[in-house]
């Protein structure tokens, strides 16, 4: 079936002479009001690695969901090695041997790898069989690519770059051979990443087409032969990365010249503001998450914790900004103990002198369906400064907010708009001004520009700064190791649970890729 | 990206609510139309008996009177993200507390009577649904099960106070009648429009709740806490807000509310308690509560809405003795579902019309660009 497509697919494209694998022609697709993508033109070659970068709601996501049938465009001709096609669904898309990699794995982790690889193309009526069938080809695959991973592994019992690597073989499986992949190195470690290049490189030389999806430009340079840049719902322009840099990339997602550097002076610490001393957390079903860590941050120095997602970094912001009781050990703010009794510590916490801008500003910073103004005091309501007594004056409060509206050029200047129409840079901006505009001693900030654009993104890095240079202790929990070494005066890489090992900023590449996978490089050398 | 567009304000408020409406009397007019009645005729005896004259709308807003305490009641629950279903129980529970205070104080002033069942009736409505709310924040026993078993509770209890402790001399499961000086001044006292019906004083209070519960949700600390609670608990942590405190207070002020029903049904028109008096009231709470979108407004259309059906039901069992009563709740239980469990029917179709206008309208347009 699968073969008949492609087969058929080929001859006319051979006649045309074409080597493309994609050919989109000015695709538009409109939510509403919102134009998400306008007359795209994008064209893969065939046998190569295509970068597809821009910000966020640049639109990349919604033009590969709809070469992944999950969406259908309202206008526009999508060509596939040539032929015009209409992509009815995700399975015709796969017919067409487009296959996709999630940013978010779509695995059952208590199934084997084998298992889950013929999950939704079981094919007979009698597992085994079809098991068997499956174990072969996946043999032959993981030869043919590199792609190692034991067919009767669980699951639950690999490590993420492992996950990532059965996503790939379950899209092989099915035979695409134009593979997207979302955001794919969001959950690796360095090494771990540049593994997957490796895999992908010779997946390239094997014959097949890579469209990476990615707002990290060193990813495009590294690895790809092509990027296309996309901004607002546009296409900006595709050239050839070999022609290109990281600064004219930024400034083709961005439309004007952006600083890819921080410029900051040397620390100046002073005392020590928050001590965490023999601290444990445990997750909500009992498993320890952080074990036994001791750190300080002194005022006028920033922090950084490095580490890869799910090393106990959420755990440990929820313990020190009083959402969660630890186990055991003590948080300290200027030297006072943190009490957790009763399920409000957060405002107590706040009270000692902790800003927290919290690492999901969906989940936990923001009531998304609240208008701006009222998320603008959430964690401070009970301040006289917002009315007198039980009530809550609105006038007030819709004053301080259009106040930091305009100190943090917050976008679009209304108060009065649900936070859910604010862009996911402007939504962090409100939650940071709240935090910054207060008397505070330490802000502890997970994720500062997780889903920003490079616009705010430099903005936020800025404010930071700033505040470190007025004296005040900043504690950074971020999963960008590029980040961390920009903004952090000392780096603290974590690992399941445990605090690795202390790096400057500007250890190697190497120590952090070490560290980062629970190696302390001091030892290890 | 949500593929749900956002409609203009008026059109989910009234426009959407009044389709509902619409839908389930034509569907209920095909019902008379089965049984051989022109449903035109029973739709304007149902009107007619519900506002046609000075006696239809006191009864109408007597029964709306009770409506909008206990819709109030699921609407404060639900804004902490609670679904109080116990608004039966706590009514009733409350009947106890304001028929003993009523019973106790009738010889004195009428005055005092109100004051006085007021409050203990609150207290009383209070106390049974901060059981529910201390289980559901310190134990996570969920509070739609224990509300309901609540209800159970609350109708064994009151059943063996009626029958075996405060029974009237000579009754049946029922407390003596509050004497003539305790009674509470019916409003047909003041406007003879009003005559013949049980609309009485506590109507005003019914208009003081609806108030007091806009104030304390939208201008109150208390009732940005309970927002936040109810839009996203997580975030309530974040801020420090006490979500055992929060959902023990939330369902106090819901019950007390629900309590508040006693006043009027109980002292103000049976002037007695009798066995089963909530009659349902509280469950069509949970209807007008949702129909009402959990707005005082809103809550006060939907309670209007239902205080008429429950009126001018019984005006058409009466003028079409061809239609019967249970034809009544037939309309009723369609515009239950109609406005509660299908609210949202004419979503897409209206999404289409409206949301082609705000295409058009660039301003707009520009405001809801932020995330693309």
């Amino acid at each position: 079936m699968v073969e008949n497509q492609t087969s058929s697919a080929q001859q006319p494209a051979k006649a045309a002479g074409s080597a493309h694998a994609i050919d989109l022609k000015k695709v538009s697709k409109a939510f509403g009001p919102v134009q998400a993508n306008k007359d795209i033109d994008l064209t893969v070659k065939r046998n190569s690695i295509h970068g597809i970068v821009g910000e966020n709601g640049a639109g990349k996501s919604t033009l590969m969901s709809i070469l992944y049938g999950f969406y259908t465009a309202d206008s526009g001709e999508i060509w596939v090695n040539g032929q015009l096609v209409k992509i009815k669904d995700s399975s015709h898309a796969l017919e067409l041997g487009i296959g996709m990699v999630h940013q978010h794995f779509m695995l059952v982790e208590n199934f084997t790898v084998l298992e889950n690889i013929i999950l939704g193309a079981e094919g007979e009526f009698l597992l085994d069989s079809s098991k068997a069938k499956a174990r072969d080809e996946l043999t032959r695959l993981a030869k043919d690519y590199g792609l190692d991973v034991d067919p009767d592994a669980l699951i639950e019992d690999l490590s993420v770059g492992q996950e990532q690597r059965v996503e790939i073989l379950k899209a092989l499986y099915r035979g695409a051979d134009v593979l997207i992949l979302d955001e794919p190195t969001g959950v690796l470690t360095p090494t771990e990443a540049d593994q997957l290049f490796r895999i992908l490189e010779q997946l390239r030389d094997e014959g097949k087409t890579i469209i990476l999806i990615t707002h990290k430009l060193r990813e495009i340079m590294a690895v790809t032969d092509t990027v296309s840049v996309m901004r607002q719902g546009e296409m900006v322009g595709t050239i050839a990365t070999a022609d290109t840099s990281p600064e004219q990339l930024a400034e083709m997602m961005v439309g004007r010249r952006v600083l890819l550097r921080v410029d900051k002076t040397p620390a100046k610490p002073g005392d020590v503001v928050l001590e965490v001393k023999n601290l444990s957390v445990t997750d909500e079903i009992g498993v320890p998450r952080v074990k036994d860590v001791s750190f300080n941050v002194k005022a006028g120095e920033i922090v950084g914790i490095a580490g890869v997602a799910g090393n106990g970094q959420s755990q440990l912001l929820r313990a020190i900004s009083g959402m969660e009781a630890p186990l055991l050990g003590d948080v300290r703010i200027n030297g006072e103990l943190v009490r957790f009794e009763g399920d409000d510590s957060a405002a107590k916490v706040r009270e000692m002198g902790l800003a927290h801008v919290p690492e999901d500003r969906l989940k936990m910073g923001l009531v998304t369906q609240f208008q701006e103004w009222e998320n603008s005091l959430l964690g401070y309501h009970d301040s006289e400064k917002y009315g007198s007594g039980p009530f809550l004056s609105v006038k007030d409060a819709i004053a301080d907010a259009e106040k930091r509206i305009e100190m943090f050029d917050i976008r679009p200047r209304n108060p009065r708009l649900k936070t859910a129409n604010f862009s996911g840079g402007n939504q962090q901006k409100v939650v940071l001004a709240r935090e910054m505009d207060r008397e505070l001693d330490v802000l502890v900030v997970g994720q500062p520009t997780r889903g920003v654009d490079i616009g705010a993104i430099e903005f936020i890095h800025k404010q930071i700064i700033e505040l470190r240079d007025q004296g005040k202790a900043v504690l950074l929990v971020s999963v960008e190791l590029d980040e961390i070494r920009a903004l952090s005066d000392r780096v603290l890489v974590m690992f399941d649970g445990e605090i690795v090992t202390e790096l400057a900023p500007d250890a190697t590449e190497r120590d952090f890729g070490l560290s980062m996978a629970g190696v302390d490089p001091k030892e290890g050398a | 990206m949500s593929a749900r567009q956002p409609l203009p304000n008026w059109v989910t408020i009234v426009l959407m609510p009044a389709l509902n409406v619409l839908l389930a009397f034509i569907i209920g007019g095909l019902a008379v139309a089965m049984i051989g009645e022109n449903p035109l005729d029973a739709m304007w005896a149902l009107f007619y008996g519900a506002f046609g004259t000075g006696m239809g709308w006191g009864f109408t807003l007597h029964y709306a009177t009770n409506f909008i305490f206990t819709g109030l009641a699921v609407a404060v629950a639900y804004h902490a993200g609670m679904f109080n279903i116990g608004g039966e129980g706590q009514a009733y529970v409350a009947g106890l507390g304001a028929i003993v205070v009523a019973l106790w104080l009738d010889q004195t002033h009428w005055t005092l009577v109100l004051l006085g069942s007021t409050a203990a009736a609150m207290v009383m409505g209070a106390l049974w649904a901060i059981i529910p709310g201390w289980l559901q924040a310190k134990r996570g026993s969920h509070v739609v099960i224990t509300t309901i078993m609540f209800n159970f509770i609350a109708s064994a209890f009151m059943g063996y106070m009626l029958v075996q402790v405060i029974t009237a001399p000579g009754a049946n499961a029922e407390t003596r009648t509050i004497a003539e000086p305790g009674r509470l001044p019916l409003m047909s006292d003041w406007f003879d429009a009003f005559q013949y019906s049980p609309l009485n004083i506590t109507f005003f209070f019914g208009i003081l709740a609806l108030i007091f519960t806009y104030v304390l949700i939208w201008r109150t600390k208390l009732g940005y806490k309970i927002r936040t609670l109810g839009a996203n608990p997580e975030a309530a942590r974040y801020a420090g807000i006490s979500a055992v405190a929060v959902i023990i207070i939330a369902m106090a002020i819901s019950g007390a509310l629900a309590g508040l029903m006693a006043v009027n049904e109980a002292v103000g028109v049976q002037k007695r308690l009798v066995v089963g008096y909530v009659a349902g009231v509280g469950f069509v709470g949970i209807a007008v509560a949702f129909m009402g979108r959990s707005h005082p407004v809103g809550i006060a259309l939907a309670a209007l809405l239902f205080g008429a059906l429950y009126q001018g039901g019984q005006e058409l069992a009466f003028e079409l003795p061809a239609v019967p009563s249970e034809l009544v709740l037939i309309i009723q239980a369609l515009v239950i579902l109609f406005t509660g469990a299908m609210g949202e029917m004419f979503h897409p179709v209206l999404e289409r019309i409206f949301a082609k206008k705000i295409e058009a309208a660039p301003e707009e347009a520009t405001t809801s660009t932020g995330e693309a």
